[in-house]
């Protein structure tokens, strides 16, 4: 919560301002009972219509003073909102796009776009309706209180005898019913899954005839959301008539003690209607401060999530390059010596080990170089650690022993802006976003037409772009107006129309066919050949032609070296070449 | 009009319950003109009270109305208490309904809605838009009611206190009803707009956060920073449109009641001189005259409610309104013992009617044979699939199963001869049991144990702290992708049938695992008619039939020697393996 109010404490002067238009007009709003009551006790008595209408006037101009204070308040208060939350949610998106991708996995991409929209909405709804009522509700009511002290004291103790049972109330109903609607919420989201998984696995469910059994699957669902639904409204329910009830018995106490004040000629009955009035009154403002609370209460929730995100420390360091090498824990002592000119390699790895959990390694003691134009190939089973590699190479998570150095450099040196301009990256499962074609190639760096036509040739993308309306065809969110192979070629064009030093393909022709993917292959190593490749496959025919081929599996280095050692030296590579190139004993 | 249309509908579900709105609507009726006594109460009091002034006052009859007034309000609060909660419980019956309904016909839709529809899109259909119907429901039926009470009521009660003073309101409920159609012909587009501008944002949020990976490796951090202050200025600059305009809502209701409440006091004050009114009378009448102009606001915001919860209404008619899967054919029977003797007979196919797929295509698959399916990605492969399960209907020709015209079989008895592995794996929230018998829910458990063995998967879930009965969430993201296909191969593996759909279901799977369940696979495929979409070499080389697929036709069939041989695409595809 204190994170998020200082978003709003460089606008506290307007606010301030804001409060005291409010505050004068709650005041004014405030007298104009009292005048009626004044008309009633002292103005007719004297029997003079023009002083009745004057009064009257005065009324009006009480009303019309109300309405614009109002008013200008409520815009003042919206502004403050706009300009807060502008400022707020910038700021949420800029620490969200940099945080690094390991925080990025613990708060998980849903939890982050929740964050973004529904809390920064809660907040500025919330906050508006604050300076709207949070001011005029409780003036509303203390200054009722204080106003009816004035017309009469006893009639007044009614009043201040009731307020803390009606405040104890709505905070006894709202405390109950905030769990249950979050109980509510949790059965809301097993329905949804049950529908989800019904749309996506539809075509197993009617291959298996289970129709039936999905109908009872989400009766089990539907009947628990509501019954948890129904509880939570209906508890909340109670605190409306409940209000009302108290109040109207005070009006009651009222009449009673009244007519025994006026008996005693204490008071007049002018005052009682004033009172009535009063009341009413007092009775909306309770009620909008305990909307207010309910609303609050989600709001400070929603401040807590926004506020966990903007705490998260930055977590990766760029450290200083002293133009040395110094020797990274795990690393081997005789890093490259820089003063020897000798030429470093263009990339390597220095017994690099990493998990994602800190707790089994998703690679481990990997080490290996690549000199400027050479290619490397990655192959082994789902979760061998070879998609990692390529996100530890961009630093989008760091290594926890060893050491990766470009040109004899640790990477970590590298301000990260510097060092990812060094890649073109295909990543699995890549993404496309929702603009032109020629833009999803460009991102944003501007590029020359004369790279991306060349990129587009390499990436065998150019036939199907100007057979499908050109650079200019508008892109759907995620690329599904593409088709997997046409897909994959954009994004291989997005990553060589930059001129990398380095290109990373992970996984990024596997929706090609055998001879597109020959053809790129080709191309690629022709146009291409001064840029150190790797790349990331399940396909033996992808990677057989590199200068170098890994084979990992679980993150523990088998095999380095080309087809043909690798065919006599390793057993794991061996068994993937007979399965997929059709051994004849198979 | 169709807003009309579906306006008719939802009334239609809130009179499956007739009797409990009639319960409701006469209560809430009864309530609230229960609670209009009180002000009329509460004024006798006062006149008693002024009456007696000079010392004579009848304390009694004060105390009666007192007594009156508390049973009333008491009795007006159970009401309005019990008003609420069996409406609410009648709203969140028909939201069941509602949901019921929808599901219940969602699952008996055509593939093809699926294919054309959004996961997305039918969640909000189901989740949000009846949540929206409801919030209407619950609130607007017996606002309506109780709004229309208290207007009228209090009219009359001020009619009958003084008919002079009710023409006050000749000035104020023109002006209220300025006020109400300002709300809804100004405001309730800004409104819709900020929604819209809401929902660019979200899109824009989610697709900027789901890339953060891509973004990052190219460095377009500040550019969307950019691009996303761009909607973020959009966005807080509807909201303060809607609030600029909007704020003016509260203040004028108060301001109108306000002039109301001056108005009264002069000429009553003047009636009052005239001897031609009561001090009780006034005091009642401002009550009443507060009653009388809340509604107005209330039913300004009711008419806004009720637009967007009948254009949910419509998003969820629509999926209603859906043609589901047409039924089996009268005459259609049950497919027994089925051998797996497949044919394909002239049979033509397209996903729109103007783009034929299959043209004129015939083939053989008798018992026991290999058929492999081969081609680039998006050639229309997975068409062969969809026609032999009926997820689609072909256009011409016929299909035929053991010499049957499948459109002459029932759809659940010819789908549950095959067994389907899909590239996609497909595991619901449960235990892995239950998922691995779910085609099977009379299986065994040793049944079930076996097939998970001939998957080879048995010893992984054994290792697993709660064995077969591990709870699988969010789509089995807590186990590996090669494992969820295992799972997905043991479910297939369980069901026992006599033909087989696999759609390049090793290719998830790690090579030593995968080596093993090609051996399983094979002893499986062994007695039955198999229908493979294959990358595999392996799989392909003994196939009995290779069909080429290409741009959605066949382009080529035959064995493999025989493809070879040709020297045509397959050749091609096939060399261009080894370049």
């Amino acid at each position: 919560m204190k994170y998020v109010i200082r978003y709003v404490k460089p606008h506290i002067p307007t606010m301030i301002f804001g409060f005291t238009i409010k505050f004068t007009g709650t005041i004014l709003d405030l007298m104009i009972p009292y005048i009626l009551s004044y008309i009633i006790d002292e103005v007719t008595p004297r029997n003079d219509i023009g002083l009745v209408i004057r009064w009257g006037l005065m009324m009006a101009v009480c009303a019309a003073l109300v309405l614009v204070c109002n008013v200008w308040a409520n815009r003042v208060a919206s502004a403050v909102s706009r300009d807060s939350i502008e400022a707020l949610r910038h700021d949420l998106f800029y620490k969200i796009s940099y945080l690094s991708s390991s925080q990025v996995d613990a708060f998980t991409i849903p939890s982050l776009v929740t964050r973004m929209t529904t809390d920064t909405y809660n907040l500025h709804r919330t906050l508006n309706m604050i300076q709207r009522m949070g001011v005029r509700a409780p003036i509303l009511m203390l200054g009722g209180v204080v106003v009816t002290m004035f017309i009469d004291p006893w009639l007044s103790a009614i009043l201040c005898f009731l307020i803390p049972f009606m405040i104890l109330a709505v905070a006894r109903i709202s405390r109950k019913s905030i769990p249950l609607f979050g109980k509510a919420q949790i059965a809301a989201d097993a329905m949804i899954r049950v529908v989800r998984e019904n749309a996506t696995g539809i075509r197993v469910i009617k291959a298996l005839s289970r129709t039936e059994y999905e109908k009872d699957r989400y009766e089990t669902v539907n009947s628990r959301l509501n019954a948890a639904e129904a509880k939570a409204s209906i508890t909340m329910a109670a605190s409306g008539p409940l209000i009302n009830l108290m109040l109207n018995t005070g009006l009651a106490a009222v009449i009673v003690v009244g007519a025994w004040r006026v008996s005693t000629g204490a008071m007049k009955p002018g005052a009682i209607v004033a009172f009535l009035t009063y009341f009413t009154i007092i009775l909306n403002s309770v009620m909008a401060i305990s909307r207010l609370i309910t609303m609050s209460s989600k709001a400070i929730a929603s401040a807590g999530r926004v506020e966990e995100v903007m705490m998260t420390p930055q977590d990766m360091e760029i450290r200083p390059w002293t133009g040395r090498p110094e020797t990274a824990p795990g690393a081997s002592p005789d890093a490259p010596d820089m003063a020897s000119g000798k030429r470093p390699p263009h990339m390597e790895f220095d017994h690099v080990s990493f998990s994602y959990n800190k707790r089994a390694y998703n690679l481990s003691d990997l080490s290996f170089s690549l000199e400027h134009g050479q290619s490397l190939g990655i192959i082994g089973p789902t979760g061998a650690g070879k998609s990692t590699l390529a996100q530890l190479l961009l630093r989008l998570y760091d290594i926890d022993s060893g050491q990766i150095r470009i040109d004899g450099r640790d990477i970590s040196t590298f301000p990260l802006k510097e060092l990812r301009q060094k890649f073109g990256v295909v990543f699995q499962n890549d993404v496309l976003f929702k603009d032109s074609l020629l833009n999803n190639i460009d991102m944003g760096r501007k590029l020359d037409m004369d790279a991306i036509d060349r990129a587009v040739e390499v990436a065998q993308a150019a036939s199907f772009i100007a057979g499908s309306g050109g650079y200019e065809k508008p892109i759907a969110v995620k690329g599904v107006n593409l088709s997997g192979g046409q897909k994959q070629r954009v994004l291989i064009a997005r990553a060589l129309a930059g001129r990398p030093e380095f290109l990373i393909l992970d996984d990024s022709s596997s929706a090609l066919d055998y001879k597109t993917d020959a053809a790129f292959r080709r191309s690629l190593s022709q146009s291409f050949s001064g840029t150190t490749t790797i790349i990331i496959a399940q396909r033996i025919s992808s990677i057989m032609h590199c200068d170098k081929i890994l084979v990992l599996e679980d993150g523990i280095p088998q095999g380095l070296g080309t087809h043909e050692e690798l065919l006599k030296t390793c057993d794991a590579y061996r068994e993937i070449s007979t399965i997929q190139m059709g051994g004849e004993d198979l | 009009m169709k807003r009309k249309a579906t306006l008719i509908r939802i009334f239609g579900y809130l009179l499956q319950h007739k009797r409990q709105l009639a319960f409701i609507l006469s209560l809430s009726f009864l309530g609230n003109l229960l609670a209009l006594a009180g002000p009329r109460l509460s004024g006798t009091a006062i006149n008693l009270i002024a009456e007696g002034m000079d010392g004579s006052m009848d304390l009694p009859g004060v105390y009666k109305y007192a007594a009156f007034m508390l049973l009333f309000y008491v009795s007006s609060s159970l009401m309005s208490y019990a008003v609420n909660v069996s409406m609410i419980t009648l709203s969140r019956r028909i939201t069941y309904t509602l949901r019921k309904d929808t599901f219940n016909h969602l699952v008996t839709l055509p593939v093809s809605f699926f294919d054309g529809t959004t996961t997305g899109d039918i969640l909000s259909r189901i989740s949000y838009d009846i949540d929206t119907i409801n919030a209407s429901l619950s609130n607007d039926v017996v606002q309506v009611v109780s709004s229309s009470v208290t207007i009228v009521g209090s009219l009359v009660m001020m009619l009958r206190l003084s008919p002079r003073l009710v023409l006050v309101f000749a000035v104020t409920i023109p002006l209220a009803l300025l006020l109400a159609s300002y709300l809804t012909h100004m405001v309730q587009p800004m409104f819709r707009a900020r929604s819209r501008a809401a929902g660019e944002l979200n899109g824009y949020v989610e697709e900027m956060i789901s890339g953060q990976k891509t973004l990052r490796a190219y460095t377009q951090e500040e550019r969307v920073i950019q691009d996303m202050d761009v909607q973020n200025k959009k966005l807080v600059d509807a909201y303060y449109k809607t609030d600029y305009y909007a704020s003016i809502m509260g203040p004028a209701t108060n301001a109108i009641n306000n002039l109301a409440l001056a108005l009264i006091s002069v000429f009553g004050a003047i009636l009052y001189l005239q001897g031609a009114i009561s001090i009780g009378s006034i005091s009642a009448f401002v009550l009443y005259s507060r009653k009388f102009t809340g509604p107005i606001r209330e039913i300004a915001e009711i008419y806004g409610e009720l637009q967007s919860s009948l254009a949910a209404a419509e998003r969820v008619f629509k999926v209603i309104d859906e043609p589901p899967e047409p039924a089996d054919l009268e005459n259609a029977a049950p497919l027994e013992n089925a051998q797996g003797d497949v044919e394909l007979s002239h049979v033509s196919f397209g996903y729109q009617k103007d783009q034929v797929i299959l043209k004129d295509f015939s083939m053989k698959a008798p018992k026991g044979s290999l058929i492999a399916i081969v081609g680039p990605t998006g050639a229309g492969k997975t068409t062969f699939i969809n026609l032999l399960m009926r997820f689609y209907d072909i256009d011409s020709g016929s299909i035929l199963v053991d010499g049957r015209n499948i459109s002459d079989i029932t759809r659940k008895s010819l789908r549950l001869s095959y067994s389907m592995v899909l590239q996609d794996t497909w595991l619901f929230y449960g235990t892995i049991y239950e998922n691995i018998a779910y085609g099977r829910p009379d299986a065994t458990r040793e049944e079930v144990i076996a097939a998970a063995k001939a998957a080879r998967i048995h010893t992984y879930i054994e290792s697993l702290p709660q064995g077969y009965d591990t709870l699988l969430i969010d789509d089995g993201t807590n186990i590996s992708k090669g494992q969820k296909q295992l799972l997905t191969i043991a479910r297939a593996l369980l069901m026992q049938t006599p033909m087989l759909i696999l759609d390049e279901a090793t290719s998830n799977v790690d090579t030593r695992t995968e080596h093993q369940i090609q051996a399983a696979m094979r002893a499986l495929m062994a007695d039955k008619t198999c229908f493979v979409v294959a990358h595999r070499l392996s799989t392909i080389r003994n196939a009995d039939c290779i069909l080429v697929v290409r741009d959605g036709n066949v382009v080529e069939r035959g064995t493999h020697e025989e493809l070879m041989r040709q020297k045509g695409f397959y050749y091609e595809m096939h060399q261009a393996q080894y370049r």
